[in-house]
């Protein structure tokens, strides 16, 4: 049964329910640069397209919308919202007022019920973090071989300044018991199709009641935009964008593991081959696990692979980040991996931030190599080989890139 | 009169398309009307040419049973075979 709002959207046309906002002004398929090594028939169909009340992104799909920020979004640490990439997995995605927006909080793991206008969460004690919101297939168009889905490059991520309330003083207003083990959040965004699973996501009461897991409802000072999760949104600072929950409606404590098909089998990695500290133990099932932190990583913002510089000296920066014990370095080398230097790290505005950083280098005439690599407070660094994994996620292998001088 | 009832039918079962995104021409082949008739009722197009040419036959194979049964998708055998069988020869890799 395709739902009444989808046939409104596409009967009615400019009625539209279904994909409202997303009234296309302009698409130019000629200025698109795609990351080198994404899936070649992306070409045919990726195209630079400005959304409603935003600057002009990739466009990957327009229905259910998936747009990455192409890289010159990225020269700075803060990602302005109209820079900011969207992706959604089901494309009934209703326009909900201020006025009306409620959360409804319970669950069997909660001791009451309550229902949260946007106004009550303005008026609880408000909190802010710089976060970074990394899709957890960021850079899966660059896997070897090839897996099926979005296939991201660079751009499925953005680093913004978050203000809400704490999850855990929304919890507090139903008291957890002692037996709830994760939370759940549902958006008001729905499928299609009525019988395509709705996108219910879970985290570890743990990670709910960190002081930084935040009900946000302002982005960089402003209110969230439509397409990333207006009026509230979820922020799991230091995890990946599957469980930041937009248009957050439903707020459940639970006593048993989450089901349904995006927290298995969607969102997995498989146990072992990733340094994970933070570990969603109730829902470790083997041979997988959900996927949590975002693995550390950096990228070069200020050229792209093959672009032609002068010789001599030549200033690289970029950025690096991980999931919350931030950067301790970023060295690059110029001889494939040799000899390694470090570059100057920037300014820090919060560990879950982008962490800029910049190196000068001596160009000499021809081809030069930049790699980088970003090392975290705890010790990891990024991966020179593809940990290969079936939905193509953590790719956090070092940047190489080519600059022509002449 | 029978050309315009192809063309009805046409604008008919095209319709899941929302109307104000980008169409997608796929490749002009067998099963084409059977991908646009089942698969753009929940996603467009660029899906499938996004995810191209690198999934072998049995690859698409696995898509397709996904969209059945992962999503629900209302396919009957005789499309999903139509559909499985156009994205292998057109979008195969």
């Amino acid at each position: 049964m395709i739902t009444r709002r989808h046939v409104l959207g596409t009967v009615g046309g400019g009625a539209a329910l279904a994909v409202s906002g997303l009234k296309f002004s302009t698409a130019d398929a000629a200025g698109i640069a795609l990351t080198p090594g994404v899936p070649a028939g992306l070409d045919s169909v990726a195209a630079m397209e400005a959304l409603p009340g935003k600057k002009p992104l990739i466009r990957l799909s327009d229905r259910p919308p998936n747009y990455e920020s192409p890289l010159e979004y990225f020269r700075t640490p803060i990602t302005p919202n109209d820079q900011f990439f969207v992706r959604y997995h089901l494309s009934d995605i209703p326009e909900i007022k201020a006025e009306s927006y409620k959360i409804a909080v319970g669950g069997d793991g909660a001791n009451g019920q309550a229902e949260i206008t946007l106004d009550d969460l303005k008026k609880m004690p408000i909190f802010e973090v710089v976060a970074v919101n990394q899709c957890s297939g960021n850079r899966r168009g660059l896997s070897r071989p090839h897996v099926p889905g979005v296939e991201w490059g660079y751009g499925a991520m953005g680093c913004a300044h978050w203000k809400g309330a704490r999850l855990k003083d929304v919890l507090d207003k139903v008291g957890l018991k002692k037996e709830a083990i994760e939370v759940s959040f549902n958006g008001a965004d729905g499928p299609a199709y009525d019988k395509t699973p709705d996108f219910i996501k879970s985290i570890p009461v743990w990670k709910a009641i960190e002081e930084t897991t935040l009900i946000a409802y302002e982005m960089n000072g402003q209110p969230l935009p439509h397409l990333n999760g207006f009026p509230a949104r979820i922020i799991v600072p230091g995890w990946t964008g599957t469980y930041w929950m937009k248009h957050v409606i439903t707020i459940n404590a639970l006593t048993k593991p989450q089901g349904g098909f995006w927290m298995n089998p969607a969102y997995r990695l498989p146990l072992g081959k990733f340094p994970l500290v933070a570990r969603f133990t109730s829902q470790e099932y083997a041979p997988n696990t959900p996927i949590t932190e975002i693995v550390v990583n950096s990228l070069i913002t200020s050229h792209r692979d093959g672009d032609k510089v002068k010789p001599g000296k030549v200033t690289v920066g970029g950025i690096a980040w991980d999931g919350g014990y931030g950067i301790r370095s970023v060295d690059v080398s110029t001889d494939g991996g040799r000899t390694w230097s470090s570059a100057i790290l920037g300014q820090d505005v919060g560990r879950f931030a982008f962490r800029p950083w910049s190196f000068e280098l001596f160009a000499k005439r021809g081809k030069n190599t930049v790699m980088i690599n970003a090392t975290n407070k705890i010790g990891q660094s990024q991966t020179s080989e593809l940990i290969f994994n079936p939905a193509g996620y953590n790719n956090n292998v070092m940047q190489n890139i080519s600059l022509m001088a002449r | 009169m029978r050309t315009l009832a192809v063309v009805i039918f046409a604008a008919l079962i095209t319709l899941p398309a929302a109307a104000d995104e980008t169409p997608v021409q796929l490749k002009k082949a067998d099963g084409l009307d059977r991908v646009e008739a089942n698969c753009q009722a929940c996603h467009s197009l660029s899906y499938i040419a996004m995810n191209s040419p690198f999934l072998n036959a049995a690859g698409w194979d696995a898509e397709v049973t996904k969209m059945i049964k992962a999503f629900g998708a209302p396919i009957d055998e005789a499309d999903a075979k139509a559909i499985a069988d156009y994205l292998k020869k057109n979008y195969g890799g």
